[in-house]
Order: C-alpha cells, then structure tokens, then sequence
C-alpha cells in the first residue's frame, strides 16, 4: 500500500470513528478514549526516534510539555483558538528538539538520553518560574461555551481531534518506516559507525528524526490544558509520561508503526481500567513488571511474536 | 542585600558539604556507567532503598542510620551482583545493552518506587539522630552536623573507593575491564566476574548514600527520579570514569547551586546545575578530568 | 361521567399500588455520593485523613438512618494527586456509576479539572480546600470548606500580619519566602498585598523548588536582607528544612512563620519538637479551644482511633475535622430542601448558615467562606518529641481571629524559641 493510500486510507478511519463513536452515551468513554490516544501520539512518536534510529529519549515529558505550554501561551497572549495552539505547539516543539540534537547529537547514545533527561529539569523550571504561563499556580484554559460541528460536549471535540492527531502520527511514523530516510535510521540504529563509513549522512538524519519525534509529542500536548482547563508543571512533565513513551513501544514492538499502536492501546487501556478498579500504586507497578517482563523476555514485542509466528507457518 | 564575607564563607561551606554528599550518590554511577558502560538509571533507586532501610532499623532500634547503612551495605552488594547477571544474561551478551538495558533499569527504578510506595506509603520519612541538631559555630561561619557528619563518613567512602580502585588488584582489574576487555581475559582474568564486582560496589554505595540522604532531610519513595539527572550530571561534569572527577564535578555542582541559592535565588539552583551539565555536553563532553 | 370517575379512581388506585410496592424500594434505594480523593501521590496523607473522617460521617448518619430515608454509599477513585485523572473519573462516577451527587477530592489540582464537568451538568459542588478556583469559573454552585474567607489568598495571611502589625514599635521591613509550587505563590501573592496595605517594604522576594536539599542558605540569604518580619509559605518537607535551617543558622528576626503547611500535623510536630517553638504559623484546630467546638471531641477520638490502624496523621487536626463539616452542610442542605435539586440545594446554600463540628458556616456569593476563620497561632512549651503533649491544651497561643484568642504575640523570634 503506498503512502498516500494508506494516509487516506486512515485520516477517513479516524474521521468515521470520530463520528460513530459520538454515539456513544456516556462521556466517560471520551474522557478515557483521549488518554489512550495521548499514548498512541507519544509512542508512535517516541519510537521514531527510538525504535526506528536507536536513541533513546527520556525527556518525553518535557516536549509533551512544550506542546501544553505553548497552547497556554498563545491562549493568554492572543485568546487563539484550538488550531492555532496545535500548530504552535507542534512547531516549538519541534524547535526544541532541534536544539537538543544539535547539542547533543554528536555524542554517543547514551549522552543524549541524558540530556533529554536535563533538558526536561531545566524546562521544567524555566516554567515553574515563568509567571505568564501560571508557573507554579498553574494556568486555567477555559474551554469555549459554542462548540463546533454541533458536538454535544467539548470533551467530544477534543476527541475527535486527538484521533485525527493520532491518524497523522501514525501516517508520519508509517511514511518514515518506508523512505529512504526510514532506511538510512535503521542503519543508524544497526551499526553507526558502519553506516557513516557507508555514506549515510548520520547527524543529519538522526538531527531530523529528533525533529519529527519532538514535534509529534509536542502534538499530542496541544490538547491538554484544554482537557483539563488546568495545567500545572508537576503533573504536565510527569514522569509517567516518559515511562510509558518507552514502555509502550517497547511491548508493542519497536521495528513498525503498528507496535506503538499496540502497545498504547493495550496498555493505556489496561491503566484506564486499573484507574477506575484497583488501586493506583498497583498501575505503575504494572507499567513497570510489564516493561522489565518484555525488556527482557520479549525483545521485539508484541510484533515480534506475530512475526515469529507468521515465520513459523511457513511461507 | 548586603553581601559580607560570613555569607560568602556560609555559601563555599555550604556548598562544599553539599558537594560531599553529591559525590557519595554519583560514585556508583561513576563505576557503573563510567567504566562499565552500564546506563543504571535505577541507582537513585537503591539509594532510597538504603534510605527506607536505615530509617527501619532507626525507627525501631534507634541505631544511627549511618551505621546501619553500613552494616548493612554486604546485602547491597549481592543485590548488585544478581542484578548485574540479569543484565547481562539478557542485554550484555546479546549486544542490546543501550536500547533495552536502560528500558531494563527504567522498570527497575520504578518497580522498587512502587513497591516501597505499597509498603510504607507516601509519606515523608525521617530519622534522629544525636547530631541532627548540632551546628558548630566559629566566629560568623556554621558547620552542621547534619551536613558535617555525612560529608565526612562520604569523603572516607569515596577515597576508599578510589583507593580500592588503584591499589588493589581487583581494582585495577576494574580499571582495565573499562579499557580493554580483550586484554584482560588475555591476562586471564574473567571480565564478566570483574564488572558483576564492580557493579555490585557501585550498589553497595548507593545503599551507604542513601543514609546520608536520609539524614539529611526527609526522605518519600518519588524523590529518586530528581536525583537520576543530579547524579549523571555529577558525573559527566567531573569526566566519566574518574573518581576524583565525580568528587571534583560534586564539589562544582554543590557550590554551583549554594551560591545560586544564595545570591540570586533558590529557585535557578537545579536549571544551573544542568545548565553547566548541557553546557558540558555541548563543549567537553569529556568533562573536567575525563579521557 | 360515572365511567371517567371510576377510570380516574382505578388510575389513582393503581398508581398508589404501584407507588407503594415500587416507593419503598426506591426509599431503600442507597444514596450515592462519588468523589475522586488522592489515597497516592504527594497528598495522599492529607486525602487518607479526609477519606476516614468522610467515612464516619457516612456511618454517622447511616447510624441515624440516612439522608432523607436512604442509607449513604460512597464510589471513590483514588485520583493519585493528578489533575490528568481527574475528568474519567467523574465522567465515569456521573455517566457509567450513575451516583446521585458528586463532592470533589482534597486540592486545587483535583479541583479544578472536575469543574467544567460539573458546570457543564448544572451541579452543586461542594469542594475540599481548594485555593481560589472560582476565580477563574465563577461558578454560582461551587462551595469551598476551607475557611480562608472570600478573598483566599488575602484571607490567608490576615492573621499573621495583623499580628505582626501588633508588635511595639510597628515593623517596617518583611522578608517573603516559599516553595516552587502552587499553594506557596497563592500564599505569597496575598502577603504581597499584605505588605501594601500595612507599608512594609519588601526586602526579599524570592521561591525555592520543592527537591531543595539544604535551606540553610536560603534563610542566609534572608537573614543578610535584616527582615524584621519573615513570611514562609512552605509545604510538609519545606516547612521542616525552614524550620530546621532557621535554627541552625540562629535566624534573629521579630515574628517568623505564618503560612507553613506541615506544623499542624503530626509528623512534623513530633519530628520538630521543640524547634517550633516561638514560630507563628496557621492552625485549624488547636485543644485550647475544645469546649468552642463541641461534638469535635468526639468526632476527634473516632477518628484517630481509625487513624492509627490506617497509618495516617494520629492528630488530625486540619483536613478531618473541615470534611466532615462540607458533609454537614450537604446533609443540611439535601435534608432541608428535601429532594436532590441541585438549583435548589445550591440556593440554600447560599442563603443560609450551617451548624457544624467547626462551628457556623456561612459562605459568601463566590462559594467560599463569608468571613476568614483561620487561626493564627505561636508555638510555646513544648519539650521532646512525643505526640502526647499535642494532644493538650499548652502548646499553642491563639493569636487571631479575636473571638478565639487565647494570648499575646511573643516578641522577637529568637529570644522567644521556648
């Protein structure tokens, strides 16, 4: 299927969803359904950079964050409406991530992850400290009386738009996997050095799928202030977020697009369920067996095993 | 505000003694990641384990919490020693160790915060000591013990540990595993028995550091994720692999943020210590005394 | 006509029947109250607390055999001290549970994202302490507990600065101090105002994050400015790394505390123990005053018994008492106006004052309290560690508000530290 099937193929997916599931009566599916969709932009984006390149990202909070924050901004600063934020959170996200591999990028693996790591505590306080953005008061976003589309409820909007978000995530992630760039990252990620010495202009690439991979999780913060009409820095770079950017992907499988898919439908649905029966203690102790059972047991994810099994039936 | 040389003099102490402190968190990260190349990003982790451990045995016996934290270090140790074969078992020998060993230890960090959460709660945890409340004062400038007597036991920890490192054998095995692991099983020594050792050390300092910490101020299972970027920070600054380096970047780091703290405002502190992290990333990745 | 009559009397007939065998089921039917309450995160301490005391009132009133005829039940999520839970939740309490009222869970954070959702449904929303979140929504039916009085931030500080205003001569510098966080800068934007109203001037303005290790250089940095007042707006651990760090560097000052949240319950009393002593700070009760608030003796014995087992606060002297208040004046409210209404409820509300264990309430039009009630007070006396002697009377000196006070201010700080 090529890429502009496919984008077609899953932007009219999402859009038909979108407008089915308004059926739905209650509006606890909505809330939950958005949170799930959250993952899916965050996973599919994180795994661009880490599953398809090889780097791992720990700052994922801190562009999620970005994308709230900028979407606040541009709220206080000109009242914008929602589109405005999502395309200003995308686009300084993106910039972030620009910066951070530009400085960082020529250094090992590992000292990126670090400074992502950094990057997160330094943004974090830079917001803390910025009083326009609320800092550490937070900010109150309120969501507009008249909604578009004759929507029942705000909560239904901004559903929908996570799920048109999500489709663009996944066609980004999907149109990478299959490109040449795609190919030139899976080097990367196979052997550095031996791809340099190929030819594959290495920091370029891996400076452009930082790009890309901050820009849709700056994405996926857009709508955030609007869900809540309240954000504050604690919660907005919770570490939660990161945990699950890696845990998601990892389960799922980290070599296509689908496995991020799978693994924040799977798992984000998992913890919705354990948020509204158990305990929570116990939803970060799954998120955390769970991700130490795969790591270690189950390498390439779910994918894996579906290939694994498709392998075993035989051509 | 009218800056005079007590308040200057309070701020280098002050931050010196933090520094202490800092240098007995980073030291295990300076062996693990240093020189074995092993990404443990749960180490802030076992230092609140070593934390809660001290407080227990405080709260129950009343036993000085350093003491404990020492006593107690051996089962540290062997901790350190399974966790390290699981590693490599499962990443090391496959060649997978950068992606999934630190998804590896990022589930590991946040299986014992949750685990330590369900068993004693959220609540902050302290403990007394017979020192916590003593502050020496000599003429405008103040040493408290609380400060004092961890940075003292850290110093001593930390140049064992160098010691240990250059005088000994093992040691100097574990220096070498860093450089040239070909070579030493040449010589005949087992690689993977030195790294297991090597990292079980890193595991029993952090389980010491945590009774600093917890003598020091209060201590909840969440608080390890702010130290994970603190720790590596230390170690980057100072040069990987260099325990003097990580006393030298600890020390760099404990002034850096007294002094913000103190002349410009407490809140800048953590953006200037990982300010002069990415800074150091960006120009000398190497660190100060890095190879 | 005779048809119609007998048709009419067969409907009536049927109609009570059918009311009669259906009518007392529905009166069994339970009452469902659901609420998100933060049992993890950073303020589960305080949420266990109010859980329990929201628990005794459910089983105090089931004991007098319900709200208008229909035993209490309580649904509750834990929230885990995050607003991102918060909107499933109560889109699953009201849409999936069906549960016939909400209340909200302890804290700004959880406060503010339940809002559209309850405003979107037209509900009366009684709320458990949060910092001025009608500001922002201007919600007629939103109902605030904390007694800070309708100007919050202001309201807050009242106490302190009027008591340091007290002082021979009048001060004429502050010092303002606070952590990274959002209680603190609601505290401190009061204070603020505070130093306008009286004069003082400002001589250090500045906040600390919440992971700060070592305050000592902090109330260095303070001390250097020569503040004559000092103003700390902190939570839990920062309250005792201040509180400590003030000590040991021999802080000198004239009044120093007033916004310090920590001090009142246990764990920090019994862990400061005598370093408390001359620092001013909030209480919302304090022993001295038992016989001012009857019945909160009572209420204070079940809920510690529950609070030892259950390992939270033993003293419960901040968040237990005010929950079971907020779930008077619903029971009040719901029992007067006879029905669920939520127009109805909320106009009574508004219009009219409560008797509860804290004494009356009233509220004034944005939700929250007509008037600020809360306590300033000074540490005095106190030895050791133990929690005993906090169960007493002796400890503290009730600065304000004046229908409760109990003493004078005890100038300045450092000569006043026993």
């Amino acid at each position: 299927m090529s890429n502009k099937i496919f984008a077609v193929v899953t932007l009219t997916v999402a859009i038909a969803l979108a407008a089915v599931t308004q059926l739905i009566p209650n509006e606890y599916f909505f809330s939950a359904a958005y949170t799930v969709l959250l993952f899916v932009i965050l996973a599919t984006a994180w795994n661009i950079l880490g599953g398809y390149t090889g780097y791992v990202n720990f700052g994922s909070a801190a562009f999620f964050a970005i994308g709230a924050y900028t979407t606040v901004f541009v709220y206080n600063a000109f009242k914008a409406p929602l589109p405005v934020g999502i395309v200003a959170g995308t686009l300084v996200a993106g910039l972030a991530g620009l910066g951070l591999g530009y400085l960082t990028l020529r250094l090992r693996g590992v000292f990126f992850a670090i400074a992502s790591l950094a990057l997160a505590v330094v943004l974090y306080i830079f917001i803390v400290n910025w009083d326009y953005v609320g800092g550490a008061r937070g900010a109150y976003v309120i969501q507009p009386r008249e909604i578009p589309f004759g929507l029942p409820r705000y909560i239904h909007l901004i559903y929908a738009v996570q799920l048109v978000m999500a489709a663009i995530a996944l066609v980004v992630a999907r149109t990478i996997e299959r490109s040449t760039l795609g190919r030139g990252l899976a080097a990367i990620r196979d052997d550095e050095l031996a791809a340099e010495c190929s030819g594959v202009p290495t920091l370029k690439l891996k400076i452009f799928s930082t790009m890309v991979s901050c820009a849709l999780m700056g994405m996926a913060g857009t709508t955030f202030p609007y869900y809540l009409s309240y954000i504050e820095p604690s919660s907005a770079f919770s570490l939660s977020y990161a945990v699950n950017s890696i845990a998601m992907p990892l389960i799922g499988g980290m070599m296509s697009w689908m496995g991020p898919l799978i693994g924040a439908v799977l798992l984000g649905s998992v913890q919705q369920l354990v948020q509204v029966t158990v305990s929570s203690a116990w939803n970060l102790l799954i998120v955390g067996v769970l991700l130490v059972l795969f790591v270690t047991l189950a390498p390439n994810g779910i994918m894996g095993w579906v290939d694994a099994w498709r392998r075993r039936k035989g051509p | 505000m009218e800056v005079s040389w007590a308040l200057v003099a309070n701020a280098v102490i002050a931050g010196l003694l933090l520094g202490g402190f800092y240098a007995a968190m980073s030291v295990g990260i300076s062996i693990s990641f240093g020189m074995l190349d092993v990404v443990n990003i749960a180490h802030p982790a076992f230092i609140i384990l070593g934390s809660y451990i001290a407080y227990i045995v405080n709260d129950r016996f009343g036993f000085d919490p350093i003491v404990v934290a020492v006593a107690v270090s051996p089962l540290f140790f062997l901790l350190g020693m399974v966790l390290y074969r699981i590693y490599y078992v499962c990443f090391e020998r496959r060649g997978q160790e950068s992606l999934r060993g630190l998804a590896f230890f990022f589930g590991i960090l946040f299986i014992t915060e949750v685990a330590l959460v369900l068993i004693f709660g959220v609540d902050y945890r302290m403990v007394s000591t017979r020192y916590g409340d003593v502050t020496w004062r000599a003429g405008g400038v103040d040493f408290p013990m609380r400060l004092v007597v961890p940075f003292l036991v850290s110093m001593v920890m930390v140049i064992g540990v160098q010691l240990f490192l250059t005088r000994t054998f093992f040691g100097r095995a574990v220096l070498a595993v860093a450089q040239d692991q070909l070579a030493l099983r040449l010589m005949g020594v087992n690689p993977v028995r030195v790294k297991e050792l090597a990292f079980a050390l890193s595991i029993a300092t952090a389980g010491v550091a945590g009774a600093f910490l917890i003598v020091i101020q209060p201590v909840q299972p969440a608080i390890g994720r702010e130290f994970i970027g603190l720790v590596f920070a230390v170690c980057v600054l100072g040069g990987m692999g260099s325990i003097l380096g990580t006393l030298l970047g600890a020390f760099v780091l404990g002034l850096a943020e007294s002094f913000t703290s103190t002349f410009f405002g407490p809140s800048w502190a953590p953006a200037v210590s990982f300010g002069l992290l990415l800074a150091t990333l960006a120009f000398r990745p190497s660190g100060i005394l890095g190879r | 006509m005779l048809g119609n009559s007998v048709l009419s009397a067969l409907k009536h007939a049927a109609l009570f029947i059918g009311l009669a065998l259906t009518g007392t089921a529905l009166a069994q039917q339970p009452l469902k109250i659901g609420f998100g309450m933060s049992l993890t995160g950073p303020l589960a301490g305080n949420g266990k607390a109010a859980l329990i005391a929201m628990e005794i009132w459910r089983d105090d009133v089931n004991a007098k055999g319900g709200i208008l005829g229909r035993k209490v039940e309580f649904v509750y999520y834990d929230d885990q001290t995050s607003p991102a839970t918060v909107p499933s939740i109560y889109t699953k309490l009201l849409d999936v549970d069906k549960v016939d009222l909400v209340v909200s869970g302890y804290g700004t954070n959880v406060i503010a994202p339940a809002m559209p959702i309850v405003m979107q449904r037209n509900l009366t929303f009684m709320t458990l302490f949060g910092l001025n979140v009608n500001s922002k929504f201007n919600y007629d039916r939103y109902f605030q507990i904390m007694p800070a009085g309708p100007n919050p931030a202001v309201g807050w500080s009242q106490g302190f600065f009027d008591a340091a205003m007290s002082m021979n001569p009048k001060p004429k510098t502050v010092a303002l101090v606070g952590a990274d966080a959002e209680y603190p800068a609601m505290a401190l934007e009061g204070a603020r105002e505070h130093a306008k109203k009286t004069g003082l001037k400002i001589v250090y303005d500045k906040t600390y994050p919440p992971n700060t290790v070592d305050y000592s250089p902090i109330v260095r940095a303070i001390q250097a400015t020569n503040p004559e007042v000092v103003f700390v707006a902190s939570y839990p651990p920062d309250s005792a790394g201040m509180v400590r760090a003030a000590n040991e560097v021999g802080l000198k000052t004239r009044i120093f505390g007033g916004g310090l949240v920590g001090p009142q319950f246990a764990a920090l009393k019994t862990q400061l123990g005598p370093l408390l002593n001359g620092v001013v700070n909030y209480e919302f009760y304090v022993p001295d005053l038992g016989s001012k608030f009857p019945f909160l003796d009572q209420f204070l014995a079940k809920y510690q018994a529950r609070a030892i087992v259950e390992k939270v606060d033993p003293l419960g002297f901040y968040l237990p008492p005010y929950a079971y208040a907020m779930m008077q004046v619903l029971e009040q409210a719901i029992t007067a106006t006879k029905g669920l209404d939520q127009a109805k409820r909320a106009e009574y509300i508004h219009k009219n004052t409560f008797d509860t264990y804290v004494g009356k309430v009233g509220f004034a039009k944005n939700g929250e309290w007509a008037s600020s009630r809360v306590m300033m007070t000074q540490y005095h006396g106190i030895t050791g560690n133990d929690v005993e002697q906090f169960k007493k009377p002796g400890r503290l000196t009730v600065l304000s508000p004046k229908e409760y006070k109990t003493g004078d201010l005890k100038a300045p700080y450092h000569e006043n530290k026993k």
